[in-house]
């Protein structure tokens, strides 16, 4: 994930299907139609619901000490227990609830401060627009991890609020950007010309006319923002700069990595909650991938690509190439040719 | 030209933006943790490093805020950065250079692999969609979401162990004193193997992802279709035309995914013990070394403003347009 798994900002160019209009209600449910949508929306219902329900369902106290020592995973304790003898199936359980709060609170904060500069940079132009623009450029290449820590660290006893409100005050700047280019294309355009010219003011033309054609971007935004913030969050607890009291799967691994898990073999300490984090990370890069391929339909695979004639060639499908499939004797040999170098 | 400059431009006003971030936020923060440390170690210190503390710090100053930015200002300029505590009494500067050898070695080796790998399996993926390059997508994907250092841990409980070839921890063998001869280099390679494998399989996915995505959205421009017309070979067409105009946009992310991937680079460097930068900011916030973790955070965002202007550099090397605009 080097890059913001979102790939909205290389087809806003092309413009696809975010110029159209609110769509018909029948199509309301269609971005629903694609696979890798559904299943990533379904993985984080279900953790959601995990999150909810959790700390109920947990079979044992997360930190409830027992005999039963670095146990490998047994019908009792499904994935094992720790150096203090604490049902770990329970700690995933519990910490689940840390983890979506600031992911999704983190989320909320920085969708709406991009959407508060980038709209605001894109609509307005000039003066606002450059130092806007300057700001979320900085945020953009300063370094936010190094950031994130340092500012925790300095805070005493950080709790998940502090977390979660520093990695949103830190990681806006993308959705800024990204929003901030495509408020620019839309406000040129000739219904936002008609509102302004009927007299609507600033701000419902931004918030009627402007921000539901951003919606897929918005979305997209905030997804990405969530994947960065869980992350964040669990290095926060794996370093042990966050305060390590309550579960999450970070505190998880913090005591699995000091007590020396791997050099005992426990791998049942650390691989379930490493494996919960990339199964959650991997939900929502699919809704953003559904997301990019509903707002840009070329994006999606195409199922088979080659296809076999009827004379028993095969001709490989592309977009914007579409073989003309003639008699083997009257299609010219191309490469024949000489002239065409260039 | 005119386009390098203003970059330039811009970064000297992104340090200049982060330099004063790093003033205030211990300014900011009530309480006073380094005061509490200076007095732990109020008998070692002399005069000078007190001084310049509480100049980095703001403890105990009645001038007003301006003086005290002047006076950071200064004391930067002449590359002070204070006293390590965990090093202690070893200067922050001196630390820091001790360990940015590893971690640039480290980082700029593997972004740069990861970069040419993931453009090339990229060009792959979206030139021929549907093939088995395509299929490798959702893999990619969930190895992308393991965080950097879960997937080190991993390696470590797999590949390294008594009698393995990999070491699972450190930059290189104990007893070796760091020289530039063949056993001391052969013994760094061989311990940044895994960490350098972690990092590669972790940030490779991004540039799959976005180099696929706009190799799909070139292949339908008109150019490619007369390109194909012409009846140029497929491997022509793929790589002069699409791939090279397709490539713009990632070295544009290039840029600004580096941030991310040090910050990554940092957490792998923490699992493997690393003598890098990473592994000094963990054991900094173990010990609350403020002035070498204050330190360590501006050496890697210059390091990352200038890895930026450089791929600028390249960008003005890619894109024509640039040159051309006055």
């Amino acid at each position: 994930m080097a890059i913001p798994t979102s790939s909205i900002e290389q087809v806003i160019p092309k413009q696809g299907a975010m110029a159209q209009p609110a769509a018909p209600r029948r199509r309301r449910w269609r971005f629903l139609a694609n696979g890798k949508a559904t299943t990533g929306l379904a993985v984080v219902v279900g953790y959601v619901l995990l999150a909810v329900i959790g700390p109920w369902i947990a079979p044992y106290d997360p930190d409830a000490r027992s005999g039963e020592l670095l146990q490998p995973p047994s019908t009792q304790h499904w994935f094992g227990t720790t150096h203090l003898g604490q049902d770990v199936f329970s700690q995933v359980l519990v910490g689940t609830r840390g983890v979506m709060l600031v992911g999704l609170l983190a989320g909320v904060v920085a969708t709406v401060l991009s959407v508060l500069v980038g709209v605001t940079a894109g609509y307005l132009g000039g003066l606002p627009d450059d130092g806007l623009s300057a700001l979320s450029n900085v945020f953009l290449v300063i370094p936010a991890l190094p950031l994130i820590i340092i500012v925790t660290s300095t805070i005493t006893e950080a709790g998940d609020l502090v977390v979660a409100l520093v990695i949103g005050f830190t990681s806006w700047a993308w959705g800024a950007r990204v929003l901030r280019a495509q408020t620019l294309s839309l406000r040129r355009r000739d219904y936002v010309e008609a509102a302004r010219a009927t007299g609507e003011s600033t701000w419902r033309i931004i918030g009627f006319e402007i921000l539901p054609n951003l919606t897929a971007i918005i979305a997209s935004g905030f997804v990405g923002t969530v994947i960065f913030a869980v992350m964040s969050e669990i290095t926060l607890a794996f370093i042990g700069i966050s305060s390590v009291s309550p579960w999450n799967w970070g505190t998880i691994l913090f005591w699995a990595q000091s007590q020396q898990a791997l050099a005992q073999g426990a791998w049942w300490w650390f691989v379930p909650a490493g494996l919960a984090i990339a199964l959650l990370g991997t939900a929502l890069a699919l809704i953003n991938f559904g997301i990019d391929e509903f707002v840009s339909p070329r994006l999606r695979s195409g199922g088979r690509a080659r296809i076999r004639t009827a004379d028993g060639r095969t001709v490989r499908m592309r977009v914007g190439f579409t073989p003309v499939l003639a008699p083997p004797a009257t299609v010219p040999a191309p490469r024949t040719k000489e002239t065409t170098d260039e | 030209m005119s386009y390098l400059l203003r970059r330039v431009g811009f970064y000297l006003f992104t340090a200049w933006a982060a330099l004063t971030l790093n003033f205030f936020i211990p300014r900011l923060i009530p309480g006073d943790p380094v005061k509490s440390l200076i007095s732990r170690y109020q008998g070692q210190l002399s005069t000078d490093a007190i001084n310049s503390l509480y100049v980095l710090f703001g403890i105990d100053t009645h001038d007003s805020l301006w003086d005290q930015y002047v006076d950071y200002w200064k004391q930067l300029l002449h590359g002070d950065l204070g006293l390590s505590f965990t090093a202690f009494p070893a200067p922050v500067s001196e630390v820091i250079l001790d360990a940015l050898p590893w971690t640039l070695a480290l980082v700029g080796v593997t972004t740069l692999v990861s970069f040419a790998l993931g453009t090339g399996l990229g060009v792959l993926a979206g030139w021929r969609r549907g093939s088995w390059v395509d299929g490798l997508l959702p893999a990619t994907t969930f190895l992308s979401s393991v965080p950097y250092f879960w997937l080190g841990l991993v390696a470590i409980a797999l590949l390294a162990g008594p009698g393995s070839f990999f070491p699972s921890s450190g930059g290189y063998e104990p007893g070796l004193v760091p020289a530039p001869d063949t056993i001391f280099l052969g013994s760094a390679v061989r311990h940044s193997l895994l960490p350098a494998a972690t990092i590669l399989i972790s940030s490779m996915s991004g540039w799959i992802l976005s180099m696929r995505n706009m190799m799909v959205t070139v292949a339908a421009e008109d150019y490619i279709t007369v390109a194909h017309a012409k009846g140029l070979p497929e491997r022509r067409v793929a790589l002069n035309y699409a791939a090279r105009n397709a490539l713009l946009p990632n070295v544009a992310g290039f840029a600004l995914s580096l941030g991310f991937i040090v910050g990554g680079t940092l957490l792998v460097e923490i699992v493997f013990s690393y003598p890098g930068l990473g592994f000094l900011l963990f054991r900094a916030v173990q010990a609350k070394d403020y002035p070498l973790m204050q330190g360590i955070f501006l050496v890697i965002t210059l390091s990352v403003l200038v890895a930026n202007l450089l791929a600028d550099v390249a960008y003005l090397a890619l894109d024509p347009r640039t040159r051309k605009e006055g």
